[in-house]
């Protein structure tokens, strides 16, 4: 058959003119590299800036004079910059933006460590990395759950409620019966119990997914709190001292410098968490419960003309969400610290942003999240060596970035497309 | 139904057709009643069952996953499988399964595409493949050509005919009468949820059509010759990006006159769309001007182009022309609620609203329930007299209709098109923009024709088809070559 009668004024190329995305971010980025070299260089002191490989000043570092450093990594910024906004091959520009984010923040790295008093002008490594990661894991398992659940078409508000669902039940029931495991599965328990609620308002008794879940979350701080004070409290040795999971150390790979003592030392939950990434990726993209799971999210209608069970399956993603959010909020609990009220404290509103950020894939989630933990961390750091910035204004930057991430720096986010729609049969 | 035979099922708008193949489908439940298959009842208790009795559906909106490749469309539900939990998508054996279908039946789809980057014709393609590597033997056909163009239409009947030759049956559901003479071998036709009749593809359109509709239609609009009066629309030099600002409409100059019909023909996606939203005020223009009436509107809000005497029917009425869940009343009120004696000062005057929705029900035909019905549960073709009655309820200057009558049934094309007549009759300039040729033609006094953002040429309504499908296709009677890949240079018409 002959398709030449198609009307090709439909699929011109699009011009884009002369300020494409790629060359929007390198002027941005040149800018910032600019910015960074001038302002950091005048800034920076001549004092060395060391970048240990360990948890404290000793060992191995990396080492360089303040000045040099930060106009040498803005001038590095700069000029990865300029590349993008002169016109290079699509594939480099991933490479190219991240070297040069990556050389902004070092510039910045080395006034601050630099402008540091005497005999603290050294950053140990390994504690930012490993700080990084404990930070960033409940927005993982947080953002994981987001994914499960929007990725089949249910928006899930309720990742907060989840969180400390699972903390609440897994301290709880950590505690009774002296058990991590028992703790571990009584987590995902209670943060299946929040979702199977959204599952059933949102799915069966079609209520707006974004109020539900505010609700749920009210919910959850309302009933831990309550069961907090007047349970918990009264025998904190009995209810509120769950058993922790102690770090595994996995066999030759902690040996590596720096990501070995940072990433595998860690605790169960680390591990657990980067291999739901993994296999939650893979299962979305590569198989069958993958392929409906996106088809169910993005057009509910025609999976449901093939047979697939759009209701059945958005159920099923609700409350393995749940399941994974519990063990989120465990992670609290079942490794760092006993129960206190509220004690998730709007991290999973932070996993949610990570969600969008990571633009609803399981990979993206996981970079968003560290990035938050790694500002975060990085917040901490220069607050004990007395940094000249105000340490709110750090903690501000990730949710800067998140906006500008939305409003469609990381190029289009889209939302599956039902998302948040219920489905109605007919 | 009999094995390799392609049976048109033939109906008004709201007729039931639709509803009907759905229970086939098994995606409606039936109150009462049963479905024979080789003389077996069969009982669907959804869409599985129907593919497995052998059963596919084309719906009328396609049911693919915008964002997904051809290949993953088509395995979603049956997908091919591997692995030791046998779930890992077998992407390589998905592909070879499309390419073989697409092969075997001569339907050309790239398996790697993603469907929102194709077009609708390719994308119905998609959705026939879909059903075919499912070994369907009868193929639900519902409405396929109401979004294709002339050229797609023809393929789609090609592809029909090849379908039928390799032994599978085909229920082509329709209200066009061309295609169903074109193509079918037996004709049911459908009214109020009844059949009426069958008949041979050899009864004339007459007859069809009057079983359709339940009495006798006139096909050609009856119109007396037009007395243009002085210009009202008068465009030059009009210049327009679409949406992805690539450039629309190149330059039009253009004018209609008092008591004329301009129709506006051409293949879908040459401009005419801009060309309308431009005139209204709901897209912006990069050169040239748009009068009215001597008067230079460009720049204006659309509210302030609509209360200087243009009615303007929209193409696409489920977007653009209603809002779904608002009752008939008020959307008869959309443009003037504001006004007396609708409106006054903050508050609404229901009375008033339900006695002119009253009225106009009447006079427009509009068959619904009530005034107070949502207009999303009208047809489609009542929900088009809705916008039509609304449009000219106001004495107009201009009054403008973007493909007036598609997907609205017989009936009802007969009644808009006497209205379009009516309104040129008493001093209204008319402009009617349609891909449907014997629209163009029945209705318009002079037709222009777009090709590729240009006005390629003006014909009276006498002019032979054959010349008018040409220019479409962008060949001028004087060039004899297509100009395809150089709109820029051009002489103007």
């Amino acid at each position: 058959m002959s398709t030449t009668a198609v009307p090709e004024v439909a699929v011109t190329a699009v011009d884009e003119g002369f300020w494409t995305r790629t060359r929007k971010a390198g002027a941005v980025l040149l800018a910032l590299g600019v910015l960074a070299a001038v302002l950091f260089g005048a800034l920076a002191t001549g004092q060395q800036a060391r970048f240990t490989l360990s948890e404290t000043e000793g060992g191995a570092a990396l080492e360089i004079n303040g000045t040099i450093g930060a106009i040498l990594f803005g001038v590095i910024a700069a000029a990865a910059g300029a590349a993008l906004l002169a016109g290079v091959p699509k594939r480099w520009f991933t490479l190219l933006l991240g070297a040069g984010l990556v050389a902004f923040v070092l510039s910045f790295l080395c006034w601050q460590v630099s402008a540091a008093p005497e005999g603290r002008n050294f950053m140990p490594l390994v504690n930012v990395v490993r700080g990084t990661f404990i930070l960033a894991l409940p927005l993982i398992f947080g953002a994981l759950a987001g994914v499960l659940c929007e990725r089949s078409g249910v928006v899930n508000v309720a990742i907060e409620g989840q969180l400390l669902m699972g903390a609440f039940s897994g301290a709880l029931f950590g505690s009774i019966s002296g058990s991590v495991w028992v703790g571990l599965v009584a987590a995902a328990i209670g943060g299946a119990f929040i979702s199977l609620l959204l599952a059933v308002f949102a799915i069966r008794y079609l209520v707006d997914q974004v109020v539900m879940g505010i609700v749920l979350n009210l919910l959850a701080v309302g009933v831990t709190g309550f069961l907090y004070e007047r349970l918990m409290q009264t025998d904190a040795a009995k209810y509120n001292s769950a058993p922790r999971f102690s770090n595994w150390e996995i066999p030759l790979l902690k040996d590596i410098p720096l990501i070995g003592p940072a990433l595998f030392r860690g605790n169960i939950f680390l591990y657990l968490g980067l291999l739901l990434v993994l296999v939650i990726h893979l299962a979305l993209f590569r198989t069958r419960w993958g392929l409906r799971t996106r088809s169910v999210g993005e057009h509910p209608t025609a999976a449901d003309t093939l047979g697939v069970k759009v209701l059945r399956l958005r159920y099923r993603n609700v409350i393995m969400a749940g399941l994974v959010a519990g063990v989120g909020g465990a992670s609290y609990t079942l490794a760092l610290y006993s129960f206190t009220k509220n004690m998730i404290g709007g991290k999973g509103f932070i996993a949610l942003a990570a969600l969008i950020f990571g633009r609803w894939s399981p990979t993206g989630a996981l970079l968003a999240a560290l990035f938050f933990g790694f500002a975060d961390q990085l917040a901490t750091y220069l607050g004990a060596i007395g940094s000249s910035i105000p340490s709110q204004f750090l903690a501000m930057l990730p949710y800067l970035a998140t906006i500008l991430a939305v409003a469609g720096l990381v190029g289009k986010v889209r939302a599956p497309a039902a998302d948040g729609k219920p489905y109605i049969k007919g | 139904m009999e094995p390799g035979e392609i049976h048109a099922l033939l109906g008004e708008n709201g007729a039931g057709k639709s509803t009907l193949m759905n229970v086939l489908y098994g995606l409606y439940q039936p109150d009462e009643g049963e479905i024979l298959v080789d003389g077996k009842p069969l009982k669907l208790k959804g869409p599985s069952d129907a593919i497995a009795a052998g059963i596919g559906m084309v719906h009328q909106h396609f049911m693919l996953v915008p964002v997904f490749t051809v290949a993953e469309n088509v395995m979603l539900g049956a997908e091919q499988v591997r692995g030791p939990f046998a779930g890992i998508l077998d992407r390589r054996r998905a592909r070879r399964e499309v390419a073989e279908v697409s092969e075997r039946y001569n339907l050309r789809v790239d398996p790697d595409a993603v469907i929102e980057d194709l077009p609708v014709g390719i994308q119905q393609r998609v959705e026939i493949v879909k059903a075919l590597t499912r070994d369907v033997d009868l193929l639900i056909l519902d409405e396929p050509t109401a979004v294709l163009t002339p050229q797609e239409t023809e393929e789609l009947l090609t592809v029909m005919r090849s379908l039928k030759a390799a032994g599978k049956s085909i229920v082509f559901i329709t209200h066009k009468l061309g295609e169903v003479k074109a193509i079918a071998d037996r004709i049911t036709v459908i009214r109020r949820g009844k059949t009426v009749g069958t008949a041979e593809p050899s009864a004339s359109r007459d007859e069809l059509a009057a079983l359709m509709v339940g009495r006798s239609v006139r096909l050609t609009v009856d119109k007396k010759p037009a007395e243009p009066g002085k210009p009202i629309l008068e465009i030059a030099g009009l210049v327009v990006d679409d949406d992805r600002q690539v450039r629309a409409v190149d330059g039009i100059d253009l004018t209609v006159r008092a008591g004329e019909v301009l129709g506006v023909a051409g293949v879908q996606g040459n401009g005419q769309t801009e060309l309308i939203e431009a005139i209204m005020g709901l897209r912006p223009t990069l050169a040239g001007t748009v009068s009215l009436d001597g008067e230079v509107v460009n720049g204006w809000s659309t509210k302030k182009v609509l209360r200087a005497g243009v009615g303007y029917v929209p193409e696409d009425r489920s977007v653009d022309g209603l809002v779904k869940e608002f009752s008939v009343a008020e959307n008869l009120v959309l443009d003037i609620y504001d006004r007396p004696p609708f409106g006054k000062g903050l508050s609404l005057k229901p009375d008033a609203i339900g006695k002119s929705a009253k009225e106009r029900i009447e006079q427009f035909d509009i068959r619904t329930s009530s005034a107070d019905a949502a207009v999303g549960t009208l047809s489609g073709g009542n929900q088009q007299k809705v916008i039509v009655a609304r449009e000219l309820s106001r004495p107009l200057k201009l009054f403008i209709a973007a493909q007036p009558t598609r997907g609205v049934d017989v009936g009802s094309i007969e009644f808009i098109h006497s209205r379009v007549i009516r309104e040129r009759d008493i001093g209204t300039a008319v402009m009617v923009v349609s891909s449907e040729l014997d629209e163009v033609i029945g209705l318009a006094d002079r037709i222009a024709v777009m090709y590729r953002g240009r006005i390629i040429g003006i014909v009276g309504p006498d002019t032979p088809r054959e010349e008018i499908g040409l220019l479409m296709a962008g060949i001028t009677p004087d060039t004899a070559t297509p100009t395809a890949d150089s709109p820029a240079n051009e002489d103007e018409a």
